[in-house]
């Protein structure tokens, strides 16, 4: 038989609480919390895999008071093997950004700005075919892959997305000793109904399985409610989310992020009722 | 089928034991049963006797002799802490309690304070026992209703235990515990709480289950109660051991040794 299915009399044995109970607010606000941190985890995760992608293939060649040797190291990173792309970048650019950092100062003509070529190179290319390639050609140039650049970058993005994902199995964690708490303490309840069960000869399975069934459909609820309210405001803090696609060049959220934080409400019951389960069955061998 | 418990040679050993036992018509057998709870002293000390099958028992004694204990013992709820405890033909002072339910279901208890389940119509808890044992709906609603009428509750079926005078309490607490049909039937003080005619009334339900083959064991103080019912034997206990500690059970007071066990 179903561990679900129980009858309208069984039913009777143990009166549901209904809503009223601590379990349906209490999964309610664990899942609320795990499905926004998860929502967070799953962003970062994404950031830091668009940064990454963005920047994997991607080198400077960097030459310090170099201007004249430009056109021929440009010349030499196109015709390396490996290299798809070297477009130098614009002096003016340049001074863009250092007037950013330095203030007017930085936009002044006297000041000594270095060339800097950026370069892709094609997946699989051997990264020292071309640095030696641009070696020859300028011996003081420095070959540097973006990567190590935004290194710490990607490390406090992976940081903080491990970081979420341990939130949310914290939370899980939290939630499944709650649902011990509240298995104990109906079990406490309902302890003289039990007894005479036993008596008369009820099996565990067929005590525990009177409760499982009001745990599993608590949880769930809380759960909905909990993942119903988390989505609300996920989706309007993401209704502008405009900003954050420009500045990470994709969606902070995709489908399937979606479809997994859906899915957090279901792991939540289904979590519970396992969790439940064990903790009735185990609480039932104490007794004879 | 039941099946007891595992392990071949202890399983075969305990069922051959039980096939002799049933063909001598012993339903339980107590061999040097010794009961404490913790770390305390014994309540039970060398317990030794046999009850045969369709007999009945009453079990007397002076408060703290241990009948409550005794009586655990047998409805299954407490396990002997030494000694060997043979109940419908297999040890099961060690069985695992995975094997316990299949053979509590074959024990009817009338329990002292009823234990009814407040929540529950009294329909509900005489048909608790058939429920238990997997019976549908369809096998339930007739035989309970024949239950209530036999008790003479049938009018008060819908009503919960709360709203039932202590009497009509007893009634249910004995419905219930005969809907099944037990094998063995126990009842611990069935008739403290009631006054003499319903005492009468349901030492009547007793002996009309002992008539249809039912063991009957009965803890009392009520020697009215011993003194009415023809052919019982007693089962006397002080402090936590056999007055006769041969497990010989007597006959009550006046009446000629019928039959020793």
């Amino acid at each position: 038989m179903s561990f679900f299915f129980v009858s309208e009399p069984d039913r009777r044995l143990i009166p549901a609480s209904g809503l009223r109970g601590p379990v349906p607010l209490l999964i309610a606000i664990m899942t609320f919390v795990m499905v926004v941190v998860a929502a967070a985890g799953l962003a970062l995760a994404n950031t830091a895999s668009v940064v990454r992608g963005g920047v994997e293939s991607r080198y400077s060649i960097q030459i310090a008071d170099g201007a004249a040797k430009a056109p021929a190291v440009l010349a030499a990173a196109r015709a390396a093997t490996g290299v798809s792309r070297a477009e130098q970048v614009p002096p003016a650019e340049l001074r863009l950004t250092l007037e950013r950092w330095l203030g007017p100062v930085g936009a002044e003509a006297d000041l000594p700005i270095p060339v800097i070529i950026d370069v892709d190179l094609k997946p699989g290319a051997d990264v020292r075919v071309v640095s030696s390639a641009i070696s020859r050609t300028a011996p003081n140039a420095a070959f540097v892959a973006h990567r190590s650049s935004l290194a710490p970058l990607l490390k406090a993005l992976n940081g903080l997305t491990i970081l979420a994902f341990g939130l949310v199995l914290l939370i899980a964690m939290a939630s499944a000793a709650a649902i011990i708490l509240a298995a104990r303490g109906a079990l406490d309840t309902h302890r003289a109904t039990i007894e005479v069960m036993h008596g008369i000869g009820a099996t565990d399975g067929q005590v525990a399985r009177l409760f499982l069934r009001q745990i599993a459909s608590e949880a769930l609820l809380g759960g909905l409610a909990g993942a119903a309210v988390a989505g609300t405001i996920l989706g309007l803090i993401l209704g502008g989310a405009g900003f954050a696609t420009s500045l990470a060049g994709a969606p902070p959220l995709q489908w399937k992020d979606a479809v997994l934080l859906a899915l957090l409400p279901v792991a939540v019951a289904l979590l519970a009722t396992v969790v439940a389960r064990s903790a009735l069955v185990r609480a039932l061998r104490e007794r004879l | 089928m039941l099946v007891p418990w595992q392990g071949g040679p202890r399983r075969a050993t305990a069922w051959m034991r039980g096939r002799e036992q049933r063909l001598a018509g012993t339903i339980v057998e107590f061999d040097r049963v010794g009961l404490r709870y913790g770390t305390g002293a014994e309540v039970l000390r060398d317990l030794d006797f046999r009850l045969n099958e369709g007999g009945f028992y009453f079990l007397t004694g002076p408060s703290g002799a241990g009948k409550t204990s005794l009586l655990k013992l047998l409805y299954l709820a407490q396990r002997p802490t030494r000694g060997r405890m043979s109940v419908f033909g297999d040890e099961l002072a060690h069985a695992p309690r995975e094997a316990l339910p299949l053979y509590r279901r074959r024990i009817g208890v009338v329990f002292q304070d009823f234990r009814l389940i407040r929540h529950l119509s009294a329909f509900d808890n005489v048909a608790l026992p058939l429920r238990i044992a997997g019976h549908g709906e369809a096998e339930v609603e007739g035989p309970v209703r024949e239950m209530l009428a036999w008790v003479g509750l049938a009018d008060r079926a819908s009503a919960r235990p709360p709203t039932l005078s202590g009497g009509e309490q007893q009634r249910v607490a004995i419905a219930r515990a005969v809907i099944a049909r037990p094998e063995l039937l126990i009842a611990d003080e069935p008739t403290g709480n009631v006054d003499a005619a319903m005492a009468q009334r349901i030492l009547h339900l007793l002996t009309a289950m002992n008539r249809l083959g039912t063991t009957v064991i009965v803890a009392t103080h009520d020697l009215g109660l011993i003194a009415a019912t023809p052919g019982a034997q007693l089962i006397r206990l002080e402090n936590g051991a056999l007055v006769d500690p041969t497990g010989a059970l007597r006959n009550p007071p006046g009446r000629p040794a019928e039959q020793g066990a």
